[in-house]
């Protein structure tokens, strides 16, 4: 069980951080290192692809919550693509659904960031 | 045959956050026997990750999880143990300050996701998480 992180840069000062696997207690932190680093960068437009994500848990959702805050202090935001319907269905549960942007592929994601 | 269903499932992994992916698979192969639907099984997996999640993030904790399922044909209960060796130290308690809002979404989750959810007093080890889900008619 592991997590895969792929961080490009995308049109419009935005970057794109590509997760693949599943984030849990183990995986959590190496997601919050990549999400932390471009934020320590300067970089507070991110769109967040959970679209290889097989599964999130709670630790999961505090790194992404945790990186929201950040970059929301200098006037940025995070978007999320997200299909896999269970993973749809721990955001709606929690509510985070009304704090993320959450959409079906990364364009959408792109557009609404600007 | 008997009722195939019907059993005990003990098992025990490492407080450690490599571990917890065992027992989430093994919950799941566990969800299978049984008539759940995949979003019930993938609903059972997630709560009892979150319940092991928590005895990891408590602080001062043993270094044991003990996960303990009773199947029956209408549904499962499960009992997440934690091993708590002494009362938690100052610096463990300020370290879970940082963990507790992780803490109070993963048991929401689990609340979410099971039909019971109970803290009971542990063997005189600390305290159990026991939870329980039907299965859906």
């Amino acid at each position: 069980m592991d997590i895969k992180v792929n961080v490009r840069e995308a049109p419009g000062h935005a970057y794109v951080v590509e997760l693949s696997g599943e984030i849990d207690v183990y995986t959590s932190p190496k997601v919050k290192d990549a999400i932390t680093e471009l934020i320590d960068q300067g970089h507070y437009n991110l769109v967040i692809d959970l679209g290889k994500v097989r599964y999130i848990d709670s630790t999961g959702l505090g790194v992404l919550i945790g990186g929201l805050k950040r970059v929301r202090e200098h006037g940025g935001s995070v978007n999320l693509v997200c299909t896999n319907p269970q993973i749809k269905k721990i955001f709606d549960i929690t509510g985070l659904v009304k704090i993320f942007g959450i959409f079906d592929d990364e364009e959408s994601a792109m557009k609404a960031l600007v | 045959m008997q009722n195939s269903t019907a059993g005990i499932v003990e098992l025990r992994i490492p407080r450690r956050a490599e571990w917890v992916a065992v027992a989430r698979l093994a919950i799941a192969a566990v969800a299978n026997r049984l008539r759940f639907s995949i979003e019930e099984i993938e609903d059972v997996k997630l709560a009892v990750a979150e319940a092991c999640t928590n005895c990891i993030l408590q602080p001062d904790a043993g270094d044991q999880i003990e996960i303990l399922c009773e199947t029956k044909e209408d549904g499962l209960t499960v009992r997440v143990s934690s091993f708590r060796a002494a009362a938690p130290s100052l610096r463990a308690a300020e370290d879970a300050e940082g963990d507790a809002q992780v803490g109070a979404l993963g048991i929401f989750l689990i609340r979410s996701l099971m039909d019971t959810v109970q803290y009971e007093a542990g063997r005189g080890r600390g305290t159990d998480l026991v939870m329980t889900k039907k299965v859906s008619e």
